[in-house]
């Protein structure tokens, strides 16, 4: 039942079982095991960060794609809802209206620029991904009577989604919209994730690895090589939508700096690295530890500089206002010990 | 000769500012192996991934099986019955063996009956099966590149140079299961510079140099005439 789940794709390494079962319980129980606003917050985007890295690592890992359009359609996804929830009023219907043609217009758009330039090299590819990102952005901003500028979109859900919803309480923690917002992020996750793994591991997933080893080779046996990486980025392009749907959802803001922003594009790219391209399961262990990191290195800095108080220099080597410093570092450190990222590295065995 | 399974009429292929092929004029006979032959750096690769669509010729045509494919895209060829296998050996290496033959047979599912007898031409692919095919060794790697060409019925096989830098016991097993796919009556193309090789699967022998073919004839006739070999090719095959 569970390789099934898995499409038969094993971690191949215990470390590896351990550290992912890990991450599912406490993602699982979160609500549960880690009560507070914040750490339900750092939980539900470690969730949401999973799904939009495991559909990068689709594009990068498994095809050998270079696209920094990735939050262009995280974006166009959390664009959907927003405006659905908007203009036809708060709704599950809007919202699942608004999800379902986010993810078709991302897949559309990755469709379009596929076709028109997935014959290229990979190097113009790339530019041609970032120069309509970076348009798209652009427009998001100027667009300010439909999109709310950069100032964004604030919208209300449906109320079942809501801190104000309650609806018991279960082993002590009472059971609110907020609950239930997350265990929808949660579960839609997971069935992402899920999703991306039986892609990654059915036929076509092997002809997109042929394609990334070997595009002349795929080639010579019959296997049309810019349609395999065009149905790729669709693919790919439609679950980040999704992502983006569910991180609207969650947040119910919608901003450019939210979603659209080229930092979090260089996020993806870096837990993808982190974790280890082209295993899915790297999205997972990338994801988590960056977006725990982004959340507590800074709170944990500011624990470390207060132990450290007496002594010379190291408060101020560990002053809560270094963390990007000390973040840089650790990443810094992790590709150079992990160059096959931390699963290549556990699967390694070494 | 009557019905070749390809033709090559005054192919020029440029790569760069290069002009490689100047006027390829090649037929492949339907059946039998026609061994490509010359000095290195005369074009016989190139006129391999001309023929596959690697390269796009600048002029000429490629008639195969009947079919102008000059400017078919590579998988198309690929589709209409000609496989090829690399000098590099191209196999997939993040993959097991079994998923490189799978993919191979892009046409439909891995015939068992297919598998079962390329087992018997290259035993280590059934012991290696689920391994990693970046593991294998080198004679391992070029076993199932040509198993890879050979997973589906193919009208014409290009081959470039497959037994080079391999072992004795390797080179046989090779030329062992090119003589089983020549038995089968299939049409191959083959690049060798192991004479002993070529003479011994060669029918007919296209001799390349500067960008053309030089001399075409019977394996016999080049493999009887040593003062031809040191003309054409600037050696002799007893020497080899």
């Amino acid at each position: 039942m569970t390789m099934h789940l898995l499409s038969g794709d094993r971690p191949r390494s215990v470390v590896l079982t351990v550290l992912l079962l890990a991450i599912l319980a406490a993602l699982a129980l979160a609500p549960f095991l880690f009560p507070g606003v914040r750490s339900l917050e750092t939980a539900a985007r470690i969730c949401i960060f999973i799904v939009l890295v495991a559909s990068y690592d689709l594009l990068l890992g498994y095809t050998g794609i270079v696209s920094f359009a990735h939050t262009m359609f995280f974006g166009i996804g959390a664009y959907g809802v927003a405006l659905g929830l908007t203009h036809m009023g708060s709704t599950p219907g809007a919202m699942l209206a608004g999800t379902l043609l986010g993810a078709l217009a991302a897949a559309v758009l990755a469709l379009a620029i596929g076709l028109f330039s997935l014959r290229v090299r990979a190097i113009f590819f790339a530019m041609i991904t970032l120069a309509v990102a970076s348009a798209v952005a652009v427009l998001v901003s100027q667009f300010s009577a439909l999109t709310g500028g950069e100032d964004g979109l604030n919208y209300k859900i449906p109320r079942a989604l809501t801190p104000a919803f309650r609806l018991g309480e279960v082993a002590g923690l009472k059971i609110t919209g907020k609950v239930l917002n997350y265990y929808l992020v949660f579960f839609v996750s997971l069935a992402l994730f899920l999703l991306l793994l039986r892609v990654v591991n059915s036929p076509f997933g092997r002809v997109l690895e042929a394609i990334r080893e070997n595009e002349f080779r795929a080639e010579a046996i019959g296997y049309k090589v810019v349609w395999y990486r065009t149905i790729a980025t669709c693919l790919s392009a439609a679950v980040a939508a999704l992502a983006g749907s569910l991180f609207a959802i969650w947040l119910r803001y919608v901003g450019p700096d939210t979603t659209l922003s080229f930092e979090i594009m260089l996020d993806i790219l870096l837990m993808v690295v982190i974790g280890g391209m082209g295993t899915m399961y790297g999205a997972v262990i990338g994801a988590t530890i960056f977006v725990l990191a982004q959340n507590y290195l800074q709170a944990l800095m500011g624990v470390a500089a207060d132990a450290t108080a007496s002594l010379p220099l190291l408060p101020q080597l560990f002053d809560p206002d270094r963390w990007l410093l000390w973040l840089g570092l650790l990443f810094v450190l992790s590709v150079y010990f992990f160059p096959t990222g931390i699963v290549g590295r556990l699967r390694a065995g070494r | 000769m009557s019905d070749p399974v390809l033709s090559l009429r005054g192919v020029c292929t440029d790569i760069a500012q290069y002009h490689i092929l100047q006027g390829v004029d090649l037929d492949v006979p339907r059946g039998g192996v026609t061994m490509l032959l010359g000095r290195n750096g005369v074009g016989k690769t190139t006129t391999l991934r001309t023929i596959i669509g690697h390269w796009q010729a600048r002029e000429g045509t490629i008639t195969f099986d009947g079919a102008d494919i000059t400017r078919l895209p590579v998988p198309a060829r690929a589709r209409a019955g000609i496989g090829f296998v690399p000098e590099d050996m191209g196999i997939f290496s993040d993959l097991t063996v079994e998923e490189n033959m799978v993919l191979a047979a892009a046409s439909g599912p891995l015939d068992p009956a297919r598998r079962d007898w390329l087992f018997s031409v290259f035993p280590p692919l059934q012991t290696f099966w689920r391994s990693s095919a970046g593991t294998l060794s080198g004679g391992q790697k070029q076993m199932l590149s040509i198993a890879r060409a050979m997973a589906e019925d193919r009208t014409l096989y290009l081959i470039d140079e497959p037994t080079k830098g391999l072992a004795p016991a390797i080179i046989s097993t090779m030329a062992g299961a090119l003589k089983e796919l020549k038995a089968q009556g299939a049409s191959i193309l083959l690049v060798e510079q192991n004479f002993a090789v070529a003479r011994a699967l060669g029918d007919t022998v296209a001799i390349m140099d500067d960008g053309r073919i030089v001399w075409t004839g019977a394996m016999a006739t080049l493999a009887g005439d040593a003062a031809l070999q040191e003309r054409l090719m600037g050696l002799s095959m007893e020497a080899h």
